[in-house]
This record gives C-alpha cells, structure tokens and sequence, in this order.
C-alpha cells in the first residue's frame, strides 16, 4: 500500500491562479523522491498542501490510509506529527538554544497545558540529545541558534523533524540557502536517514543535478502539472527542458557537460 | 524658460515667503499684545525668583517623609498600571498580528482599538474618567492603564509581524496547537523587545502619573498643587526635585535590565 496518495489535487488562489492543476501521483514507503521545477511553479504549494498548512481547492490526498483533506482539530494535529517539514530559512526560533528548538519537533503530541509550558518527558529530551549527537551537533546543545552557521541551523531543523519520529520527510528547498559544500552535508544526511531509518523522503529542490545524484525518483512540475514521473536516468534532457521552460537554456548546457564528464 | 528667469522666480518665491512668515509672527504678537523686549527681559527675574522661592526650606524637609510615601504609592500606581495594561496589550497583539491572528477578521478590530486608546492622550484619558471614578487612585490608573494598553498592543503587532511567520509555520507543521505555538515560538521571539516596550512605558508613566495626579488629586501631583496653590514654594519644589530624582533612578534600572537582557 502506498503511503501517500494524491488524487486530482487542485489549489486555486483567487479566481485567476492556478497554483496547482489536477496532480495526482502516489509515494511507497521509503522512497526518496525529489520534486524539481521552476520558480512558482506550485512545488511549495504541493509540500504545504500534504501537511495541511495549505487547504487544497479540490481534489483528495490520502497518507497511511486517512483522507487529509477533511481533518480537523486533534486529528489534523495527529496527521501532522507523522510528517517532519525542513524549510529553506530552517524556521528556528534563533533566540533558543538548539535542544530547545530539537524539541519543539514534540510539541504535537502534548496537551495544551505541557505545551504551553514546554514540559518534555525525561525519554523525550534524551532522544533529542542522541538525534542531535547523530548529527554533529553535540558541541552546539545549548548554544542558542542564532549563533550557527547556516548548515547547522538546518541540521538543527532536521533535528526537530526527527525527533517528531515521522514517518515522511517534507523538505521544501532545504539547500536553497547554503553554500555547496553544506549543502552536500544535508543532501548526504537526508540520504542517509531514508537509507538507515527507511523514513520517507520528499523533497523540493531547484538544482536539477542534486536531484538526479540523490533521487530515486524525480517528480517533475511546470505551472502546476506534473510534467515528468520517473526514475532520474530516463528523464531526457529535453524533459528538463519542457519543465523549466525557455528560461533553462545555461542549465541544460551544463547538464550537458556535466554528463559528459 | 531661461535659466535667469528660473532663479528669478526662485528668489521672488523666497521673498515672499519670508516676508509672509514675519507678517504673521508680528499680526500675532499684536493680536496677544506680546511685547518681545519685556518677554526677553522678565527672564533674569524670572530666574531670581525661582532661586529665591524654589529652595526647598526647613518646612518642607520636614514635609520630606509624607513626600516620600505619595511618591511611592504614585511611582508602584504607574508601575502597576503598565505591567497589567502590558499582559492585555500582548493579548490583544497576538490577535491583531498578521502571523498570529485566529481568523483575518480580528487583525482591524484589534488595531482600531489599539488606535482609540492610544490616540487619546492620557490627561484626556483623566478628565473622561474622572466622570466615573471621581478625585480616587483608579482614574489614575485606570488613565495609564488604557493609554498602555493601546500603546503596547500596537508596538507588539508590528514586532510580532516582523519576528516573522517562519518559526510559527514549522510549528504548526510540528502538529502543535494554538497556545503551544505562541509561549514556545512567538513569546521567547518577542521577549527582549516586550521587556523594553514595558520598561519605557513605566518611565513615561511616573512622569505621567504626576500630571495626572494634579488633575485627579491624588498622588504626588496632588501633593504638589496643594503646596503650590498654599504659596508653599520651598515643599512644591521638594516634591519636583524628588519626583526627579525617582524618574532618574527607575530609567537607571531599566537601562541595566535592558542591557543585561539584550
């Protein structure tokens, strides 16, 4: 059984934008597929719809077995702690330390009175100190974040999602922001937390060549419509071409190269 | 146009300008028979007299003691007023901010109040509440308490719009609920900038909470329009010199806090 399903999902801003046109596809388990398109293409939109920061106009999306699209209350808070999002800016409170912002990631599963009061479990803080010793970050536990170098902030958001224990990861441009060398540590880290903990990874991504290095799979999307579904050796260049549209000319010139190399 | 006939014109606008502004300033000091030499001249007297009755005599250091007390209760009236007023102002930011608001529906409600009670200056405040609360403390506090109230929740909109949506967005994605997201993300965000809002807002209440106690007599102010309105000069002066005093010492301390929480 697949693990998430969309079905004929349309997002409409307005009366005018499309933001997202019928997109269906669905995810197995343990999959890592990286979502890649132009700038306002609705990539974003696809991510917040899954996890509900963004209703979607019509249209079903179904993870482990629960239609998302009508949840409420509790059991929308339940759906969402089953999915971890990393986000381009990392989202971290930077005037907390990093175990503080680690364990916000379990927020949702307290009552209103713990998590006003930000009471954590003795089990539950040791797990976050042992997910943020994987990571490399044991030195900076309490420092406070606005003292991390750009890599670490987002480790310290990988942190936070999983410590959650979902069971799928959202990135939405994790790297967009980080210079290449960190930038290939959280490709390499989510890659290795899809192989080791079989979590599910889906990710947004502009670079086409981090996309086909680390995906399974690749999703292509152009003004909202899934434009290629496949594996990364079958999409041709000019598929990348027909997803980024006339303004990839450079980019597929250095695909091209870089194939060649 | 010419270059000449441009700077021309320019210079003839400037004249006349200039000759307007002066036509006015002397229509008006006719109007309120001003008459500028003595103006100028009645401020060494002016300043003779001061020294002379301003010195706080013997009378009024044994006023000191009484002095002291209406002082405290004004200076803990202010402080009271704006921490209490501060705690609804945050409540009221929260649901006016953009980033934090329940529904878009509440953001202009909330800011209009805010505005309403800001704009109305605090010795208005006074008069209007003196019509329910007569010559008592609470048209004091109540005076400080509202002005507060709009000033903070407007400061705290725009600081809580400008933490940003960011932190609050991975929270939720977190599953964590309403009240959750505002004390773990919104409140330590938000916390440095609150503190000194509510600091600056105690110091300029005990300033304000001496001229309100002269229009509601009660306080400090009080003390200082009986012994003024008694010719007391000496006390009246004791009672400005300490209230000073107090305004310097409590902007001394929060300047530490600020610079130790910052």
């Amino acid at each position: 059984m697949s693990l998430l399903e969309l079905d004929q999902v349309t997002k409409r801003y307005g009366a005018e934008t499309l933001a997202l046109d019928s997109i269906s596809f669905s995810v197995q388990p343990g999959e890592f597929v990286a979502i890649i398109g132009p700038s306002g293409a609705g990539k974003s939109t696809l991510l917040r719809c899954i996890n509900r920061l963004i209703d979607v106009t019509s249209g079903d999306i179904r993870f482990d077995g629960v239609s998302v699209p009508q949840l409420r209350g509790p059991a929308l808070r339940r759906h969402r702690t089953q999915i971890g999002m990393i986000f381009q800016h990392y989202n971290l409170v930077n005037r907390l330390s990093v175990i503080e912002n680690v364990l916000h990631g379990r927020l949702g599963y307290k009552n209103t009175l713990q998590g006003i009061l930000g009471l954590y479990s003795e089990e539950e803080k040791r797990e976050a100190v042992r997910i943020i010793e994987t990571l490399g970050l044991s030195e900076q536990m309490y420092k406070r974040c606005d003292q991390l170098s750009g890599g670490q902030k987002q480790r310290v958001g990988i942190a936070r999602a999983l410590v959650q224990q979902p069971k799928m990861l959202l990135c939405d441009e994790p790297i967009a922001s980080l210079d290449p060398s960190s930038a290939k540590v959280i490709m390499d880290t989510l890659q290795e937390i899809n192989r080791s903990t079989g979590i599910t990874v889906l990710v947004n991504l502009h670079q086409v060549d981090v996309a086909l290095h680390y995906a399974e799979r690749i999703i292509g999307v152009n003004r909202g419509r899934v434009i290629y579904d496949g594996p990364p050796h079958a999409l041709s260049n000019a598929q990348i071409y027909q997803i980024y549209g006339s303004e990839a000319g450079e980019l597929i010139l250095d695909l091209k190269e870089r194939y060649a190399a | 146009m010419q270059p000449d006939a441009f700077f021309r014109r320019r210079r003839l606008q400037s004249a006349l300008f200039f000759i307007a502004i002066v036509a006015i300033t002397y229509g008006g000091m006719v109007l309120t028979q001003f008459d500028l030499v003595q103006g100028l001249g009645i401020i060494p007297r002016a300043f003779a007299w001061g020294v002379v009755n301003f010195v706080p005599d013997e009378r009024a250091w044994a006023r000191l003691p009484r002095i002291l007390e209406k002082l405290q209760e004004t200076v803990l009236v202010a402080v009271a007023s704006s921490t209490i007023a501060s705690i609804f102002g945050l409540g009221l930011a929260l649901l006016g901010a953009n980033t934090t608001r329940p529904h878009p529906w509440f953001s202009l409600p909330a800011r209009a109040i805010a505005s309403v009670f800001r704009n109305i200056d605090v010795s208005v405040w006074a008069l209007i509440l003196l019509f329910s609360f007569g010559q008592s403390g609470f048209t004091g506090f109540f005076a400080l308490f509202f002005v507060t109230f709009g000033f903070i929740t407007r400061v705290m909109v725009e600081t809580i719009d400008e933490v940003g949506i960011e932190p609050v967005e991975a929270l939720r994605a977190t599953g964590a609920g309403y009240a959750a997201i505002i004390s773990q993300s919104v409140i330590p965000a938000c916390l440095p900038q609150l503190i000194s809002w509510v600091l600056y807002m105690i110091e300029t209440n005990i300033r304000s909470a001496t001229l309100v106690g002269i229009l509601t007599g009660t306080g400090i102010g009080f003390l200082f329009d009986l012994y003024f309105k008694n010719f007391s000069y000496g006390s009246a002066s004791l009672v400005v010199l300490t209230t000073v005093a107090a305004v310097l010492i409590i902007e001394a301390v929060s300047n530490y806090i600020r610079r130790t929480i910052l």
